[in-house]
């Protein structure tokens, strides 16, 4: 089912005029009400009555993850927060999580998207969908559940983790639609597996799954071990949060919500927008939103645009699968990781070194982060009981930075590799 | 008798313990004593030798992590309840033991080395006690 058929299949010549009129309304607001959009407009020169088209869209400044950080909390919202009816939040790079606000009618338009995004991949009013998604300051979960209350469909906000009941709940009530990240979905595979349940026995039909990135091999065996149809779904806080694109039933690409949320592909490197079809970073305008709409947002995934009808019927843009990006952002079970943070958190306590090495690897299908720290000689005791006292601290500053579990091992000094450069921080074992 | 025992930081992999032993031959340092504490991750080396700060020096120029802790060398004869009865003398002060390792260089004695939570106290009591526990100096020689 098409949702929103009038959008979803709009011909390019109609979503142009809606992109247009919308972006000249988002910039005239944005330069009006927001300082630090106004201020980086001024310094290129630019007034709103320079944006008359879509076509204009190149002209305005980037915004990236820093101006999130150096605004923070709340300095990239637009409206007073009278109108702000929640917020989310994400890590950041460094201590400071990434925060969004949404008014009554962002979350809304959020609620369609996301309902668009479960249409596509074939749910109906008659599904009952287990939300396995985290619950909270993250997106995913919320994100998912009003979508699927706004089609209709029964949701189970159940949350992430929990397996057990996880597996009791889809038995019982017979769940049909399982939204979660991937790698939890062959968790699930496997623990299921492990208690003799088939998929045969369940009532299973469609998985929605994003958060980090998959590859098609991993879908195969999704599909394979839940019998399942596997859909991807993307999307980012800073923008949204899912929904902002999701693959429909043919599984070939994911269509972007292009009257809401404007993709461009630029050069990482020049910054200048790419030919047609090429790849490069993907960079998001937000043409609706009301609370903290967002300007050529760079978020850092590498992927290209196809702008052909799908067979599906709907003439939204469609991106690839994200495989890779541009900074040294991890996504680690679902969680975003920056590298630095860890370093940081080694340079406040006193008794390491930020010489670090972060190994990750993929067991059975869980990821699994070993985090290799030298013990300093003044530091070193002859007694275990204090090296183990000076791991555990530093095992819990990062867990509670990163916000996922972590292994940490004690090694020799002087046995991380030091060089002048960009010294070689994260083993990623993983094949994704 | 009061000593210096060496102790280094060993990562669990192959070919480390080596590389100490290999470095104190090379300067001709003897061991008398040593042991290893373990843990899944990593491992200390305790070691009593000739030279404790040059064998200090030279692991440290092979950037190994090395301290020099103080440990209380006792002796204890070489029979059965001879180590209980020093063990029950300082149970009943609360001299708390944080390690100990022996070894015996004689039929009749083994020597022992001690690391107690309070090094002083445990050392004063043994040495005020009449029961002859601790080395002295020139008893024993590396």
């Amino acid at each position: 089912m098409i949702w929103n058929e009038k959008i979803e299949c709009a011909s390019r010549d109609e979503m142009d005029a809606i992109q247009s009129e919308r972006l000249i309304q988002t910039v005239k607001r944005i330069y009006h009400s927001n300082e630090s959009y106004r201020k980086k407009m001024q310094e290129k020169g630019l007034v709103p009555g320079d944006i008359n088209s879509i076509r204009d869209i190149s002209k305005l400044p980037f915004t990236i993850k820093s101006d999130l950080r150096d605004n923070y909390p709340f300095g990239m919202f637009t409206t007073p927060m009278s109108e702000i009816v929640r917020v989310h939040a994400s890590s950041g790079t460094t201590g400071k999580p990434t925060v969004v606000g949404y008014t009554r009618n962002d979350l809304q338009m959020w609620a369609e998207v996301v309902t668009r995004s479960l249409a596509m991949a074939g749910v109906h009013k008659n599904d009952i969908v287990q939300v396995a998604y985290g619950y909270g300051l993250f997106t995913g979960g919320l994100g998912l559940h009003y979508g699927t209350e706004n089609l209709g469909a029964t949701v189970i906000p159940i949350s992430g983790g929990n397996t057990d009941k996880q597996i009791l709940l889809m038995q019982d009530f017979g769940t049909s639609v399982i939204a979660c990240t991937p790698s939890y979905a062959l968790y699930l595979a496997e623990v299921m597996k492990e208690m003799g349940i088939t998929p045969e026995s369940l009532n299973l039909r469609i998985g929605i799954f994003g958060a980090e990135p998959w590859s098609e091999n991993m879908r195969k065996e999704i599909e394979t071990k839940l019998k399942i149809k596997a859909i991807d779904i993307y999307g980012l806080s800073e923008v949204i949060g899912p929904g902002v694109s999701c693959e429909c039933e043919y599984q070939c690409g994911m269509h972007v919500m292009e009257d809401h949320f404007i993709p461009e592909i630029i050069n990482p490197e020049t910054l200048e927008p790419v030919e047609h079809g090429e790849m490069g970073e993907l960079v998001f305008s937000t043409v609706t939103k009301e609370g903290m709409p967002i300007l050529r947002y760079r978020t850092r995934d590498l992927t290209r645009l196809i702008y052909d009808k799908c067979e599906c019927g709907r003439t939204l843009v469609r991106m690839e699968k994200c495989l890779g990006r541009t900074d040294d952002m991890l996504i680690i079970r679902g969680v975003n990781v920056f590298p630095s943070q860890i370093e940081t958190v080694l340079l406040e306590m006193s008794e390491t070194e930020p010489h670090y090495l972060l190994i990750i690897d993929r067991e059975e299908t869980l990821d699994v982060v070993n985090l290799m720290v030298e013990v300093q000689e003044q530091f070193f005791s002859d007694e275990i009981k204090q090296l183990e006292t000076l791991r555990k601290k530093i095992t819990d500053r990062i867990q509670s930075t990163l916000g996922i579990s972590i292994r940490v091992k004690l090694v020799e000094p002087k046995t991380i590799e030091r060089t002048a450069g960009k010294a070689k921080r994260v083993i990623d074992n993983r094949k994704i | 008798m009061i000593i210096k025992q060496v102790s280094v930081f060993l990562e669990n992999k192959s070919g480390r313990l080596n590389e100490v032993t290999q470095i104190l031959s090379d300067a001709g340092l003897n061991m008398s004593a040593f042991t290893i504490a373990d843990t899944s991750d990593f491992g200390i080396l305790r070691l009593i030798v000739s030279d404790p700060e040059r064998a200090k020096l030279l692991l440290k120029q092979n950037n190994f992590a090395v301290q020099i802790t103080d440990v209380i060398l006792v002796k204890s004869p070489n029979r059965p309840g001879g180590l209980a009865r020093m063990l029950n003398i300082l149970n009943a002060e609360n001299v708390f033991i944080e390690y100990m390792y022996a070894f015996s260089n004689s039929e009749e004695t083994a020597v022992i080395v001690l690391r107690p939570t309070d090094l002083q106290k445990c050392h004063d009591i043994l040495q005020n006690h009449s029961g002859d526990f601790l080395v002295n100096e020139g008893q024993y020689s590396f």
